[in-house]
């Protein structure tokens, strides 16, 4: 549905022209270099809620599948000794589409070794500031600092309920957190929502206090990031990744592969890092207020 | 089987035995987690409007509905008779059933008849329908204040608010999805 502030065609080209060309200055003025990593890949990510599309050679053979985020590729190059990293690349991912998803979008994925998760926060808070007032866009509600709340916090204020009573029942979570918390969150100013359930740290470390160490930004009730202090125990990677191949055999889906050579480079060392990735359609849409991704792409699959 | 991947305007599904039609809807998904489908669904035998939320990829009963183009006949007793204009088979719904809508017939009126499992629920009128003043005060001489409106009745007994200029005799135009004057119409 187009909201009245949609942009034209040209304007759409200009505007992502404009916001790629500010991430990148404002990285590189901070001494990262950029990467490129493959979009075929031998293993797509094993989130249990991620589809990926599976890619076939010429003669039919399984081929991998396209990145649902360059996420273990990044790493491996932390692992090779890269300080700081950033990547603009497409990332892809099925049965997703509504005005918030598209199965191809652009991904803004960086890292920073020897750093913490508040680290990358703050590199996220600066770098939108930044970013809107190169699009002529400047935001006194983006400022820096963003408020900090929990996970519980969040539940607690807006669904009147807290972690506690949802812990053994994640789909009951996530209808709670669709439907009564996120549409809320960030109204006026982004907030950066932290201390997840153990059970969603995915590839996050926990914290001393048992929560993941994982963060994500909500702006106008939209999902802009997921970033995360990274998980640097090999084998308590690998004790995830069979947990989630365990959970996605039990819901009937693809159980995808581990990525043997992730894991391997995990076993050699990655340094105490933080990394975060950031949907650009979606920056992108909010900075312009435009009423959906689609409104800020110059092909969305439904004009393909 | 269908599932929430055939979600879209207009889609109608059985939910407890009741066929809803799908008014509005939203694809969402919390961070890593669990896909929904958000919906705003319409209860076709009531017309009450609820909000329902689906897991992505649940399955859902597809409601056996269909649409037939017919034109409104006579009243028969606290109900209405039309007819297929293809096979004239002939059908009545109850005022009940009717709602509003019996508001917009007239004679050879062409209908929408929604049919689920093959019996008659509702029905969908035209767009616009004329029909005439019957009742309404004179409007009084000289008042050209244009937000100004007056009550009337029509030819249906459908109640509407008109301009002053408006005198029973005329035909108007009314909006039948929102039951408002739209013109009075010339000739």
């Amino acid at each position: 549905m187009p909201a009245p502030a949609d942009p034209t065609i040209l304007q759409v080209l200009e505007l992502r022209a404009r916001l790629i060309d500010a991430i990148r200055r404002f990285f590189v003025e901070r001494d990262f270099i950029e990467v490129d990593t493959p979009s075929i890949v031998p293993s797509p990510g094993m989130d249990v809620h991620l589809v990926a599309f599976e890619v076939r050679d010429p003669k039919g053979e399984q081929a991998g599948w396209l990145a649902t985020s360059p996420e273990y590729q990044m790493k491996r190059l932390l692992s090779a000794g890269a300080s700081r990293i950033f990547q603009l690349c497409r990332s892809y991912r099925g049965q997703e589409h509504g005005p918030h998803h598209e199965r191809e979008f652009t991904m803004l994925e960086w890292y920073r070794a020897d750093a913490t998760s508040d680290d990358v926060i703050q590199d996220t808070e600066e770098m939108v500031a930044y970013v809107a007032n190169a699009l002529d866009q400047p935001a006194p509600e983006l400022q820096p600092p963003w408020q900090r709340l929990t996970v519980d916090e969040a539940l607690q204020f807006f669904a009147n309920v807290g972690l506690d009573a949802m812990s053994n029942d994640e789909e009951g979570f996530f209808r709670l957190w669709a439907e009564e918390v996120q549409p809320h969150l960030g109204g006026e100013r982004p907030v950066v929502v932290i201390d997840w359930p153990s059970s969603m740290a995915s590839l996050a470390k926990l914290k001393q206090n048992g929560m993941a160490d994982r963060f994500e930004v909500f702006f106008r009730g939209v999902e802009l990031c997921n970033g995360f202090g990274e998980l640097t125990d090999a084998q308590e990677q690998r004790r995830r990744f069979e947990r989630d191949q365990a959970h996605r055999r039990a819901a009937g889906v693809s159980v995808y592969p581990i990525d043997e050579r992730f894991l391997a480079d995990l076993e050699r060392g990655l340094p105490e890092s933080g990394g975060n990735a950031l949907g650009v359609d979606r920056l992108l849409m909010l900075l312009v207020g435009a009423g959906s991704i689609q409104a800020v792409m110059p092909f969305p699959a439904e004009r393909l | 089987m269908a599932d929430t991947s055939d979600i879209k305007k207009g889609f109608k599904m059985l939910i407890d035995g009741v066929p809803f039609a799908v008014v509005d809807h939203q694809f969402v998904k919390p961070g890593k987690g669990q896909a929904f489908v958000r919906t705003r669904i319409k209860n076709m035998m009531t017309g009450a409007v609820i909000d329902r939320t689906f897991k992505s990829g649940e399955k859902l009963d597809k409601a056996d509905t269909e649409e037939r183009t017919m034109q409104y006949l006579y009243p028969e007793g606290d109900a209405r008779i039309f007819m297929d204009t293809q096979s004239y088979e002939q059908l009545s719904l109850s005022n009940e059933q009717l709602g509003e809508s019996v508001y917009y017939l007239l004679d050879g009126t062409q209908v929408d008849v929604m049919l689920f499992e093959g019996r008659p629920i509702g029905v969908t009128p035209p767009t616009f329908v004329e029909l005439t003043v019957t009742e309404t005060e004179p409007g009084f001489k000289g008042d050209t204040s244009s937000n100004t409106t007056k009550p009337a009745t029509l030819e249906t007994g459908l109640q509407v608010n008109v301009p002053l200029f408006v005198n029973v005799g005329d035909k108007l135009k009314i909006d039948t999805r929102t039951g408002a004057y739209v013109e009075r119409v010339k000739g």
